[in-house]
């Protein structure tokens, strides 16, 4: 493959590719990202190409692996092209269906398709399904029309124009102009303006600068990143050889957590392919400009996806973050200027080049432009990547976008920026999503997760959770982060564990203020933000733990206990051949009663009791009524002859 | 440990000081653990002192100073899991293997970790055996899913 | 090297630009607490007891003294509400490590540090992390080094090179503000050092 020298060139190139690709072709698009890869994509696949090669099919008929375009409750899940049918919760015994009604006869198989759950109608077309429609899909849209692998699928949907416009046709300097009249703010968590971070390292003097993508995504419940850089690597690369040349970087390095293998691989042929064809390496497209990227991975720590602990890690060193002044624009890796984005900032940047800096300023409210990708999950009914305008509310995108809460049950609060974040209630679910109001309400935006919580979860449970998180991920430099973790973590264990004492909810904030003011680095002086945004909306679950030794939402182990009603139990025997522990008494005729002293509270017993019967439930902060006397336990059936 | 292959992950790095965790990282991958003897020959050849190495196998937890077990048992732990009730399903785990995250079990049969989001929330909660996805794993589920490994 | 001109506790001082705010106030005669500091080694920035109020911008923030670097019209506070508080409470974690340590009583009588504040911890280190970089930096001997991360952060002989380097060396024992350094060393050495018949690896 001769390498593209030129702009002209590339059109041409790219012309011939659209050209050898029949529109009209039928094209099945099958999820291979790693969420739908662990539900048995591969065996769908599989079993795809199978069929396809018995039906002699082959020439007729295109399949395409491609990473993952965000509905992951759904999973596995397929889009036939050119219609647009999109199936889900496909199994590898519905391919044989597939291929002969909708394949040969053009028919649909109606129990793969989508069912609205308040209408009953099915929905054929990918585009028409709610959870897709009520999204703005500039980025992620693009994930099912491409295999990872393949650069030529890149290519076709106009991938790289960005870059020989950039490099051919625009100024470094233009270029930063561009990004910061976009308003784009980092969307790594800080928020901070791109444009802005690159026209620091842009005037930092240097011979030698970097740039480098942050793809280390340790916010426990966020994959964003890797379903973009796993099913679209070309477009980060892309927006980071723009930005090498805006800011005069020759060297760039993509640092993914070795967590994501499939993100490792895809980079690493992906990088490959753009080297190959004259995307990357020495005189690119003819504009003079060279750069190389390298792949380099993460050894598990959630501290470096902190900027300057990432650069250490990058040194080859402990992720210890540095103290900033100095920032890594003037003194980055190795000591020269270095500009670190997140891989959905990078992505952003071919859009902005192409369509201008209006296309993002048109979108979202006046401080946040442009959309973002958020990862919503937990306890709410379509889960999976969304990808909406700025500005839109919390309350669409958990109920329209997201089908709202799962069983019935109540929302409660959704927890958005990880660790560095707080928890949301029900009185703030109108606010508008984006980086300035989230703060208001005590959370922040962070790199995109959204948690959504139920009348199920315990709040301190939650917050205990964050710091027992962080307690594991702090470097332990400083010490306001490390002791004041450590000091926090007991207490928030101790109320967890009915241990409470009063004072330690003040203790608790006094300790947050000492780490959150003094610690070396964001890790630490967000630390508390799990911890004080849920004694603000939630202090009267924290009362109830310390004052009551009650945990209003039965989670808190050392303080429910599970408990049968005897007027409910059928004496069915479930539980009690279910119960791991052999803690349950009883026998057919005989109502069961848990043993307290040897149940270990694991719930498999409220889970397996029959929905009709619901004889188990949990207690707390009262005790568990004495068993009935063993007489009054047998059940005296009817017998079945007259 | 082969001294060959180490010598060959070293010198494909070619001995630049800031590959050590990527280097490390390889001999990991093909011994599923860090000798000592593999520590010393790194320090020599990428001349970095130990008491750095040792401060980064121990600092990043990708790193395993003992040999891991023949089936490596992950458990997400990630936020979207813990509250699907990931912890009752670490629990469960903890009691059928006889080890705490961290540890490999006496037979060196099975090695316990708990990961930080695998990224496939919707699943939750989940656990991965040598690989393998176990989603929407009940605790009950774990006794039967775990016997199938020898 | 241009003179900058900052404001510390309302006095005005003549700093050298690439000074840190500890370096301006120490030469204007400003006590500013420190325990991580040592003049032979690289500011550290661990221990945030020479924290202090910045002014700059329009913004208040708290910052390390030892790191942050002088800038023009820098208005610093050594002492505020604030500064006390976190001061104070710092003091209250490394007592709940080293009850008795010298260096620690005068700083906890000034600011009015209860040593009883916290559980008492299982370890005297406060992780100032004077011996390991004094043996990096100014010995370059490399035999003692951290282990692990948060909480779980140790400082941890190299017991090979151990053997061979402090027995004539020790300088790093006196800065050890806690005498935890000395008892570590002793634990090693009687636990870990190869024993005499060992020979080291051909170099």
């Amino acid at each position: 493959m001769p390498r593209i020298k030129s702009p002209a060139e590339l059109e041409e190139f790219r012309k011939d590719i659209i050209s050898k690709r029949d529109p009209n072709k039928p094209c099945i698009a099958v999820c291979t990202g790693t969420g739908c890869l662990a539900l048995g994509a591969a065996h769908v696949v599989t079993a795809l190409k199978k069929e396809i090669k018995k039906q002699r099919l082959g020439t007729k008929v295109d399949v395409r692996e491609t990473g993952c375009p965000g509905f992951c409750e759904r999973g596995p899940l397929l889009v036939i092209y050119p219609e647009e049918i999109c199936y889900l919760q496909v199994q590898p015994e519905d391919i044989p269906e597939i291929t002969s009604q909708t394949l040969k006869k053009k028919k649909i198989v109606d129990r793969l398709l989508y069912v609205d759950p308040t209408t009953g109608e099915k929905v054929t077309h990918e585009s028409d399904i709610p959870f897709y429609k009520n999204q703005l899909r500039n980025l992620i849209g693009n994930n099912i029309k491409i295999d990872p692998k393949s650069i030529d699928d890149y290519l076709a949907v106009g991938g790289y124009s960005a870059l020989a416009k950039a490099l051919c046709q625009e100024t470094p300097e233009h270029v930063v102009e561009l990004v910061k009249n976009s308003n784009l703010r980092g969307r790594g968590g800080a928020g901070f303006p791109a444009g802005l971070k690159w026209e620091f390292a842009r005037k930092s003097p240097a011979k030698t600068k970097y740039v480098i993508v942050n793809a280390d995504e340790g916010d426990p419940g966020a994959f964003m990143d890797r379903a973009l850089l796993e099913g679209n690597p070309h477009s980060v690369i892309e927006g980071l050889t723009i930005g090498a040349y805006a800011i005069g970087s020759h060297e760039g390095y993509i640092y993914v957590r070795q967590e994501y293998p499939l993100a490792v691989e895809n980079a690493g042929i992906a990088i490959k392919q753009a080297e190959e064809y004259g995307f990357l390496g020495k005189n690119i497209l003819g504009s003079g400009f060279d750069f190389t990227i390298t792949v380099h991975r993460g050894a598990g720590a959630f501290v470096c996806g902190e900027e300057t602990a990432l650069l250490m890690s990058l040194e080859g060193k402990p992720g210890e973050p540095r103290p900033r002044p100095p920032y890594p624009a003037v003194k980055g890796l190795w000591g020269k200027p270095t500009n670190i984005n997140n891989v959905e900032t990078w992505a952003n940047i071919p859009l902005i080049i192409n369509n201008g800096a209006d296309f993002l300023t048109s979108i979202g409210t006046k401080g946040s432009k442009g959309t973002k990708i958020f990862s919503l999950v937990g306890k709410v009914n379509n889960t999976g990547l969304v990808e909406v305008p700025m500005g839109i509310t919390l309350r669409d995108i958990i109920y329209r976008v997201g089908g709202g809460i799962p069983g019935g049950k109540k929302f409660k609060a959704v927890q958005t920026g990880g660790p560095s974040g707080g928890c949301i209630p029900e009185e703030h679910l109108d606010i508008k999503v984006d980086f300035d109001e989230l703060t208001k309400v005590g959370a922040i935006m962070g790199s995109g997760g959204m948690i959504v919580m139920d009348e199920d979860t315990c709040m301190v449970d939650v917050a205990r959770y964050f710091v027992n998180f962080l307690s594991d991920e702090s470097c332990g430099k400083c010490s306001p982060c490390r002791e004041g973790i450590r000091q926090m973590l007991k207490i928030l264990t101790n109320i967890s564990e009915g241990k409470g004492r009063e004072g330690d909810i003040e203790l608790l904030v006094e300790l947050s203020e000492a780490t959150g003011d003094a610690s070396l680095c964001a890790l630490g002086r967000t630390a508390p933000n799990p911890v004080l945004s849920t004694i603000r909306y939630f202090r009267d679950e924290y009362e109830a733990h310390i004052k009551e030794k009650r945990c209003p939402a039965y989670v808190c182990k050392e303080l429910i206990s599970y408990y049968i009603n005897p007027d409910k139990c059928k004496a069915c025997m479930i539980c009690l051949r279910k119960c791991p522990a052999e803690a349950i008494i009883g026998g057919k005729n005989q109502i069961h009663v848990i043993d307290q002293e040897k149940c270990t509270k694991c719930g498999t017993c409220i889970e397996v009791c029959p929905s009709r019967y619901g004889a188990v439930k949990k207690i707390s902060g009262e005790p568990v009524p004495s068993p009935i006397p063993e007489e009054a336990r047998i059940i005296a059936r009817k017998s079945k002859k007259r | 440990m082969d001294n060959a292959k180490i010598d060959k992950i070293i010198n494909k790095y070619q001995g630049d000081a800031g590959s050590l965790i990527q280097v490390l990282l390889e001999i990991q991958s093909e011994n599923r653990w860090l000798p000592k003897e593999a520590l010393d020959k790194v320090s020599k050849k990428l001349k970095v002192p130990l008491n750095r190495i040792q401060h980064i196998v121990t600092f990043y937890k990708a790193f395993s100073l003992l040999p891991k077990g023949r089936h490596e048992v992950h458990v997400c732990t990630g936020t979207a899991c813990h509250v699907r009730g990931a912890p009752r399903l670490l629990d469960s785990v903890q009691d059928l293997i006889g080890i705490r995250p961290g540890e490999t079990d006496l037979d060196l049969k099975f090695s316990l970790e708990t990961v930080n989001c695998l990224g496939c929330c919707a699943l939750g909660p989940v656990m991965v055996v040598d690989g393998e996805y176990h989603g929407k794993m009940a605790p009950a589920k774990s006794e039967e899913v775990l016997k199938n490994y020898d | 090297m241009s003179e900058i001109l900052l404001q510390i506790d309302g006095i005005e001082v003549k700093a050298k630009e690439g000074m840190t705010i500890l370096e301006a106030a120490q030469s204007a005669g400003i006590f500013v607490p420190t325990l991580c500091h040592h003049e032979k080694l690289e500011p550290y920035g661990a221990c945030r007891i020479c924290t202090v109020e910045v002014e700059t911008g329009g913004r208040t923030n708290l910052v390390a003294a030892c790191l942050y670097p002088v800038e023009p019209d820098l208005v610093v506070r050594t002492r505020s509400e604030k500064v006390d508080k976190t001061r104070k409470i710092l003091l209250e974690q490394f007592l709940a490590h080293a009850p008795d340590a010298p260096a620690l009583q005068d700083l906890a009588q000034e600011y009015g540090a209860d040593k009883d504040r916290f559980a008492k911890e299982s370890s005297f280190c406060i992780l100032c992390g004077l011996c390991v970089r004094y043996c990096n930096e100014v010995k370059k001997k490399n035999a003692v080094g951290f282990v692990d991360r948060g909480a779980r952060r140790e400082i941890s002989f190299i017991p090979e090179a151990a053997s061979k380097e402090c027995w004539n060396c020790k300088e790093c024992f006196p800065l050890c503000p806690t005498s935890y350094l000395q008892a570590a060393y002793h634990l090693t050495e009687a636990l870990a050092f190869p024993s005499p018949s060992f020979k080291p690896a051909s170099e």
